[in-house]
């Protein structure tokens, strides 16, 4: 690049997203230049995908404007953007998997007259040199359907080549890569980059970011915090200014009194998802688990509970070493597991109320296999009273009730087993502030209760104002254990950022 | 890739291997199913089955189904023959014989728009929509022609000579069309950019639209493709059974056509499907309805039987494809 390297390829000034009610992003200014490789950096929720999304078209932007090379654009679609020269590498590429690697290469906008003959030679031919500027060796004439995670994001690489794309966007993709596709990945980030186009990279891992960008701005909140060369920030000043919230007095912990131990893990393993993870939960007591998204939490949750058990390690409930290889021998041992994504794995939409909370106890419902209507509706009501749900009615079908109400008629649902281990999957993710607040003290009397509850969360301020201590989860290792009175926000995300040579208590 | 290619040249061939095998065993039984003879009987059965799944096999690539076809070809059948009764000119000469072929083409092509339309604009499912149509085009055919049969008397010559009359090797002219019609295909969805933006649209419905396919369009144009292949299929009905009936011409014709796609290996979760497989299913059912009252199989367990084979023709089909999977795996491991 000549003089123009000064003059910014993406301008955008303003821009602002709202979703329903939520401000997801306000006011946000940011120049990328030709030939830079610019890391976005965020905690989960903190917009920084949501902009990238506004720069590809998935995403209308709710105000501000966009300038590609000095002239305001309007990125409408994918399609504009593809055209504008935009593209939006997702982590799990989006293809056509009965297609072969060639054709999904051109298939769509770019092409013109329907009944055009397809040039399956010159498209071969065209697929095999881009493949070549690459460097990698992928079959253009196989299907998609079958290729590794990283060859399908090197085929959305050459897609962006093939349209000739001065502005490509990575959304974490290195997330599902083996460290030696890393490798590769950068090697040709770094290519792109010579050539002059502009990489924007978001990722989680701080060696990354250091290991491949020019520039990193980091998002806060729907904010955007700071625009820096990233040879100008230390690791702890990242972690500063993706964190600096101040902490919410949500929570009042109530004093329950802490008990036996009811939940201890001992070097369970999956391999190539979590290893060697130990720790104990005792009666009354909210542990937390935190983590990025991705870190393994889920995972150690659902070997737990039966659904992918570890390959290794043991299981102790009440001092009983268990075995659990499955879901129903969880429950019949006093364990409760509600899950994250309550649509996919928590409710069942078409279904009233009622009978998604007495669904977890089928004998007490119907004995002799008839539903008892009453036992059915007082449960319901019982419920609805308890975690103050609120509802139309009981035989509304759950799917009409808000997110926060759905998750309460879920959580009422896992409480008439009695179970005497909680694990709860992000409880508050994509509820509204009040309802969460409900939430918390529910949480908290549920302790009282000398119930033993694991809470895995995302969210800081509510694992430091819940938990009488703090689990962290990195890249599949636990990385921290630590005592309510010593948990900070910096104390925990630095063991959830995933660093080279982590060590315990390294870098301040 | 090679062995992916092994695994669909397996997945063709694997059909072929039944129908081979299949012949074989009647012929154990009854030798004289293995002449040429019983080939043209075969071949004679299967052109208006294999007009008919050309369209149905883009209709389940692009991730859809469509039950009307048998009702579109008794309206386009019946609208040709409609015209043939009452002496219709054209363009101020009398029809000529051959008229009805594009009249047929044209009213199937507007009914099978009309599936379409209904699916694009309401955004409702396939197979709902053309179960509506499939009785709502049925009824139209008893209306238009006031239930009354097409007899023999107004069907020309030759139309009716298409069947029967033959250019070369004593194969009729409408073998010739139905093979025809699926190089026509085979050249449409292979060849030409629309044609794999139909398999796109199949393979990923959320990601098309992403890419930029029009949608909407192209999901209007496979409706009509299957609309216009039926009403072919239907001008060739009259040509072939010399009358058309109002319910009886096309009754059916969705259930053998949707097996035949189906054995031939198109996916009905979209995406997957081949014109030489297609032609194979169409063959395979071809060889069972010939064999059948060969075999002495009385005429009222046939249907049990024809519906048994195209199970145990899946129930193969997917087993062999599960092998291939699996050792594909292994060879990966």
């Amino acid at each position: 690049m000549t003089d123009t390297a000064v003059a910014p390829l993406i301008s955008a000034r303003g821009i602002g997203k709202t979703f329903a009610t939520v401000d997801v992003l306000r006011d946000v200014d940011l120049d990328l230049l030709p030939g830079e490789i610019h890391a976005l950096l965020g905690e989960n929720g903190a917009g920084k995908s949501t902009f990238a999304k506004i720069l590809a078209g998935v995403h209308r932007p709710t105000r501000g404007s966009i300038a590609l090379n000095g002239k305001p654009v309007e990125v409408t679609s994918p399609v504009v953007a593809q055209k504008l020269g935009i593209t939006l590498i997702h982590q799990e590429p989006i293809s056509f998997p009965d297609l072969s690697v060639a054709e999904n290469l051109v298939i769509g906008a770019a092409e013109d007259g329907w009944f055009s003959r397809v040039p399956w030679a010159e498209m071969t031919r065209e697929a095999n040199r881009l493949m070549d500027l690459l460097g990698v060796r992928i079959d253009v004439t196989r299907p998609m359907r079958g290729l590794s995670i990283a060859d399908q994001q090197m085929v959305e690489i050459a897609r962006a080549l093939a349209s000739n794309s001065r502005l490509i966007i990575m959304d974490e993709p290195t997330a599902p890569l083996t460290p030696r596709e890393v490798e590769t990945l950068f090697a040709i980030a770094r290519k792109l980059r010579d050539e002059g186009r502009t990489i924007v990279f978001i990722s989680h891992r701080l060696e990354e970011v250091r290991a491949l960008c020019d520039r990193v701005t980091i998002f806060r909140d729907g904010n955007k915090i700071a625009t820096d060369t990233i040879g100008n920030l230390s690791d702890a000043d990242i972690i500063r200014l993706m964190i600096g919230r101040p902490v919410k007095e949500y929570m009042h912990k109530t004093g329950a009194t802490i008990g036996e131990v009811a939940l201890e893990v001992e070097g369970l393993t999956l391999p190539g998802v979590f290893s060697d993870i130990s720790f104990s939960v005792r009666k009354g007591e909210i542990v937390g688990l935190g983590g990025l998204v991705g870190a393994g939490r889920t995972d150690v949750a659902k070997a737990i509970f039966g659904v992918t058990p570890a390959a290794s390690g043991t299981v102790s409930i009440n001092g009983k070493r268990v075995s659990i290889t499955d879901p129903s021998q969880a429950i019949a041992l006093g364990l409760a597991f509600v899950p994250e994504d309550r649509a996919v794995a928590g409710i069942f939409r078409t279904l009233s109320v009622e009978q998604n909370i007495s669904v977890a106890v089928p004998k007490q419902l119907a004995p002799g296999g008839f539903i008892r209507r009453a036992v059915e509706r007082a449960m319901g009501e019982d419920a609805v009273r308890k975690l103050s749900i609120r509802l139309a009615s009981l035989r509304q079908p759950i799917g009409e009730l808000s997110g926060g109400n759905q998750q309460k008629a879920i959580l009422a649902r896992w409480l008439l087993t009695d179970p005497g281990v909680l694990i709860l999957d992000e409880p508050t993710r994509g509820i509204d502030i009040g309802v969460k607040a409900e939430f918390y003290s529910i949480i908290g009397e549920l302790a009282a209760q000398g119930r033993a509850i694991l809470l895995i969360s995302s969210e800081l301020p509510e694992l430091l104002a819940l938990c009488d201590r703090v689990l962290v989860m990195s890249e599949g290792r636990l990385t921290a254990d630590i005592p309510r009175s010593r948990a900070t926000q910096e104390a925990v995300m630095r063991a959830a950022v995933p660093r080279r040579s982590t060590t315990e208590g390294a870098a301040a | 890739m090679t062995t992916l290619r092994k695994i669909f040249l397996r997945r063709e061939a694997g059909i072929a291997v039944m129908i081979v095998l299949f012949c074989l065993a009647v012929g154990a039984v009854k030798p004289q199913f293995l002449t040429l003879d019983q080939l043209r009987i075969i071949l004679l059965l299967t052109p208006l089955v294999m007009i008919g799944a050309m369209g149905q096999m883009l209709v389940i690539v692009a991730r859809h189904v469509d039950l009307s076809i048998g009702s579109m070809l008794g309206v386009s059948a019946m609208v040709s023959g409609m015209l043939y009764r009452y002496d219709a000119t054209w363009f101020g000469v009398d029809m000529p014989w051959w008229g009805g072929i594009p009249i047929s083409i044209v009213v199937g092509a507007l009914l099978g728009l009309g599936n379409g339309l209904l699916i694009t604009l309401f955004r409702l499912p396939a197979i709902i929509v053309t179960l509506g149509t499939l009785s709502l085009y049925r009824g139209l055919t008893f209306i238009i022609s006031n239930a009354k049969q097409i007899d023999r008397q107004w069907i020309p010559s030759e139309l009716k000579g298409l069947a029967q009359t033959s250019p070369i090797m004593g194969i009729p002219w409408i073998i010739f069309i139905a093979f025809g019609v699926a190089l026509a295909t085979y050249f449409f969805a292979m060849h030409t950019r629309v044609g794999r933006q139909i398999f796109a649209l199949g393979s990923n419905p959320v990601a098309a639209p992403l890419r930029g396919i029009k949608v909407n369009q192209v999901t209007l144009l496979v409706f009509a493709i299957s609309g216009a292949l039926s009403g072919l299929a239907g001008i060739l009905y009259a040509s072939r059974w010399g009358f058309v009936n109002p319910s009886n011409t096309g009754s059916g014709f969705e259930f053998q056509v949707i097996a035949a796609v189906v054995i031939g290996g198109a996916s009905i979760n979209g995406g997957v499907g081949t014109v030489l497989g297609t032609v194979l299913g169409v063959l395979l059912l071809g060889c069972v309805s010939a064999a059948l009252p060969l075999l002495g199989i009385p005429g009222t367990s046939q249907a049990a039987i024809y519906g048994a084979v195209i199970l145990i023709a899946l129930v193969i089909d997917r087993s062999v494809r599960q092998q291939g999977i699996a050792s594909l795996k292994r060879a990966r491991a």
